[in-house]
């Protein structure tokens, strides 16, 4: 059976003294002896009342304040102060715990003192070497240790980094004390007593603090570097649960983390709200039959925090909205999921819509970015999530009209594009990843066969068409497509429908046995008769294909002929 | 202020210039507002203070008050506009709020932004400020587990000014008449559905903040020309400091910083959303009014839209509607996001 460990625990204190009172007594009922430092920067008022607060407690000692500034040397000297102190005035103590006064003790007390006491030798103290990147969020990591820095970030930001910048410039590279390989680790750590005695009265400690003074958060280092000097044994991870996002700053912890946090299993949690009156009612929790030793399982809890930090800075792919509206490619993907684009089908095949949405597993559409309306499936007035089919509404945006629509939606969405449609997402849909588009160049011909407009106006309407088409052709070769794009040209297809029709379904989710029939091709007739009306009257129709069944003379021949 | 608009200087000194142009004439419109009951010196350093425009609104009061009292606004600073139904004798009896009577013209004071502004400026200096109307009710992240100023704290600490919140149009299911609205009552137990997606974005450049349209009120009154529907992007809390000015309405404000409450990274910030209680039993009485007065925006436009849209029957509801639930539904359809605020 070992025995619990006799804890000390360093208080540091910034603001909120009622709430750090209360912490501190806290420990104490859990039989932990307490070192106090009060910020110098705390009210005096403030400061007398917490000390009425605790003056029944002879087992909390206060040290000198001293004025604690974020990222400074003088916290690691208040540190020093109030663990020299806890030390002389408690010298029976096994293990020394650093704790600020947000510091919420999760389990009873006496649980971390037996969890203590079961490694008795353990120094739980993050350690990580600074020269390994990735332990800091966002900031410098090796050039903490290599460069100068007499200023204060927070009040001199802007000379901070033009001194940051100058010494790079100049190749400044600080000598280290020998003896110590820099690391780097959480703040908040548990070091036996006789390591901490052995880093207080290293021989050499003016040489290591008057480098860390000058060194950036030496708060993070200071104990974490000389652990290694002096520790027996290091079990290189924080006893307290504290996550930062992605710029540093601490997470709060509210009300509703309460299960989450018992859950997590951990000894210590910061940094508490000092609204949360339910985490400070419900914690710690009360010790119960014999000491708990279980270690702590953080996982869950940082999964969680690790969760919204990637909301933050990546995002919900394919939203925009009030908080999130992405510069163009910086979308980190367009829209949220995949759909399909076939261009040109629906102009071929009449009945093409109906034939596609019973052949793929999808809510096919007409053509939704069409002249008359948003075409959605079975043509409602209005569309999936209230989507109004108005175009006036849709090319208000278009973008987050298909983005939303796609957002929306649980199953895939197809529809059909045309030249005749609002052109304006073709380079959004070529350079997603989400898109399948699948062309058939110069369909856009056909239903002119049909139509009973004057020649002339059929030769105007063409021209625009062609010239539509040609632009999003050269949109879907450029070198930025990220879309998967399947181009044909309409005499290709008509060459072998069935096999350019099976290529372009087999990336979508089919919902049966792949279908052998086609739809009912639109009549053809009077095509080459159209194609030859067109090029005579100059207009040289580019984009259905050479070798249309045109049978006739080759117009130069023609040409010259007539 | 247009003027100021139009001058051929650069872009930031023009802002700059506006912004001074509509502090200097919130200030010049301290006259128009009569102080009827003043508290302020109730307001202790850190309270959250709320700012509200109202006319003829008592029916609403009780709960709108309880609302944000529960929310935990210490104190509301009401501009009372010439109200004839008691509104004005109902909030001088609360003990949390301070009144002033007006009865200058809603429009001439540019749809009540400059008492606004007069307020903010005079008694907002260095608080969180909530600007709404008595028919938006703030929902943000975690609204149901912690109080406001858990978020403003929140905000605070990770350096910003400035919370967003869109405003989400809700209503009822059927006729709007069909359930009347009771004093006290939840508003949205009647029109408890709104539209999930149905929302255009584009980026304002001049003033950096996003224009959002669409909702229930563009599908319904103004398909005929969406452009001119009703804004829904608002920034209804900031930190406030009197050298800062709502532009229109909470829509937009000044300094340009005020608005940038959107990351353009990819990433998500924080932000909320305001429940629209505008369609209830009381609406059709009060476009009616508002048609008369033709003090609202574009000539009471968007009242005359509705009028004849309501009169012909009208319903807003869809079998595309959602029916609200809580923010936490909200925020997986993607209308408001809780950002890192784990």
């Amino acid at each position: 059976m070992t025995q619990a460990a006799r804890l000390g625990v360093v208080l540091l204190c910034h603001a909120q003294l009622d709430i750090a009172a209360r912490m501190a007594r806290i420990w104490v009922e859990g039989g932990a002896r307490v070192a106090v430092h009060v910020d110098a920067k705390a009210p005096r008022s403030a400061f007398a009342r917490m000390k009425a607060d605790l003056a029944d407690l002879p087992e909390v000692v206060f040290s000198r304040r001293r004025q604690c500034d974020w990222g400074r040397f003088n916290l690691v000297a208040a540190t020093q102060d109030a663990a020299e102190l806890l030390l002389e005035r408690f010298p029976d103590r096994t293990h020394v715990f650093l704790a600020s006064g947000s510091c919420l003790p999760l389990r009873p007390v006496r649980d971390l003192a037996a969890y203590l006491g079961a490694h008795h030798d353990r120094d739980h103290i993050e350690s990580v070497t600074a020269f390994d990147v990735g332990w800091t969020v966002g900031g410098l990591n090796e050039e903490r240790f290599t460069l100068f820095y007499p200023l204060d970030w927070r009040r001199h930001r802007w000379a901070f980094d033009r001194l940051v910048e100058l010494q790079r410039r100049l190749k400044v590279r600080r000598t280290l004390p020998k003896g110590v390989i820099p690391h780097l680790g959480s703040q908040w750590w548990c070091l036996t007593a006789s390591t901490l005695r052995a880093i207080l009265s290293d021989p050499k400690r003016p040489v290591f603090d008057r480098y860390f003074r000058l060194s950036w958060i030496p708060d993070e280092s200071y104990f974490q570097t000389l652990a290694r000097r002096h520790s027996l044994q290091i079990e290189s991870r924080s006893l307290t649960l504290a996550k930062f996002d992605h710029e540093g700053r601490p997470y709060q912890l509210y009300d509703d983390h309460a299960r989450m946090l018992e859950e997590s299993h951990c000894f210590v949690a910061r940094k508490v709200w000092p609204g949360a009156k339910g985490l400070l009612a419900h914690f710690p929790r009360p010790a119960a039959g014999m000491p708990d030793t279980s270690p702590p399982r953080p996982e869950r809890f940082e999964r969680v925090i690790n969760r919204t930090v990637r909301r933050r800075l990546l995002g919900r792919p394919g939203l925009y909205m009030q908080s999130r509206f992405p510069r163009k490619d910086a979308e980190n993907g367009k829209t949220s999921a995949e759909y399909a684009v076939f261009h040109g089908f629906s102009d071929i095949f009449p009945g093409f819509e109906p034939w596609l949405a019973r052949a793929i597993d999808a809510d096919v559409h007409g053509h939704l970015m069409g002249p008359e309306m948003a075409e959605f499936a079975g043509r409602p007035e209005i569309g999936p999530g209230a989507i109004s089919s108005s175009t006036l509404i849709r090319d208000r945006d278009p973008q987050g009209f298909l983005t939303s629509l796609i957002r929306v939606t649980p199953r895939m969405q197809a529809f059909q594009f045309s030249p005749r449609d609002n052109q304006a997402l073709n380079w959004f849909m070529a350079t997603d990843s989400n898109a399948t588009i699948n062309v058939v160049t110069g369909a856009w011909l056909l239903p002119l066969l049909d139509c009973d407009m004057p020649f002339d106006d059929i030769r105007r309407v063409t021209a625009i068409l062609q010239r539509a088409e040609l632009e999003n052709l050269n949109v879907l070769n450029s070198v930025w497509v990220k879309a998967r794009v399947q181009i044909h040209e309409l005499t290709d297809f008509l060459a072998r429908p069935q096999a350019v029709m099976m290529q372009a379904l087999q990336h979508l989710p089919q919902k049966g046995p792949a279908p052998t029939d086609l739809p009912a091709m639109r009549d053809m007739t009077g095509l080459s008769e159209l194609l030859r009306r067109l090029r005579n009257s100059g207009l040289q129709p580019r984009m259905s294909g050479d070798g249309l069944p045109v049978h006739d003379i080759p117009s130069s021949e023609r040409t010259a002929a007539e | 202020m247009t003027r100021v608009a139009r001058l051929p200087l650069p872009e930031r000194i023009r802002r700059r210039a506006e912004r001074q142009y509509l502090i200097a004439r919130a200030y010049n419109r301290r006259r128009a507002l009569k102080s009827m009951v003043d508290r302020t010196a109730q307001i202790r350093r850190g309270d959250i203070l709320a700012f509200v425009t109202l006319r003829n609104e008592r029916i609403r009061l009780p709960y709108f008050l309880e609302y944000y009292r529960a929310m935990g606004v210490n104190h509301f600073l009401f501009v009372n506009n010439d109200s004839t139904d008691g509104s004005g004798n109902y909030l001088a009896e609360q003990p949390d709020v301070s009144l002033w009577w007006t009865d200058a013209g809603y429009k001439k004071s540019r749809f009540g932004m400059d008492w606004m502004n007069r307020l903010l400026a005079r008694y907002g200096h260095g608080h969180w400020c909530l600007t709404v109307d008595p028919d938006e009710f703030l929902v943000y992240p975690h609204c149901d587990t912690r109080p406001l100023s858990a978020l403003t704290g929140w905000l605070e600490a990770s350096d910003r000014r400035s919370f967003p919140a869109m405003l989400l149009d809700m209503y009822p299911k059927g006729a709007i008449e069909d359930q009347p609205y009771a004093e006290g009552q939840d508003p949205f137990e009647i029109a408890r559905w709104f539209d999930p997606v149905n929302y255009s974005i584009s980026k304002n450049w001049f003033y950096g903040n996003l224009w959002i349209q669409g909702g229930p009120r563009t599908r319904n009154f103004f398909r005929a020309d969406p452009l001119s529907g009703p804004a829904l992007n608002k920034i209804p809390l900031i930190k406030w400091h009197w050298r800062y000015a709502y532009v229109s309405s909470t829509h937009m404000a000044l300094p340009r910083h005020l608005n940038h409450v959107y990351d353009e990274d990819g990433g998500e910030q924080a932000s909320g959303s305001l429940l629209h209680a505008k369609f209830l039993s009381t609406f059709a009485e009060k476009s009616a009014e508002e048609l008369d007065r033709r003090q609202h925006y574009a000539n009471s436009k968007e009242y005359r839209a509705y009028h004849a849209g309501l009169t012909r029957g009208t319903d807003l509801w869809c079998s595309e509607s959602r029916e609200y639930v809580d923010w936490q539904q909200l925020e997986d359809i993607g209308l408001i996001s809780r950002g890192n605020w784990a």
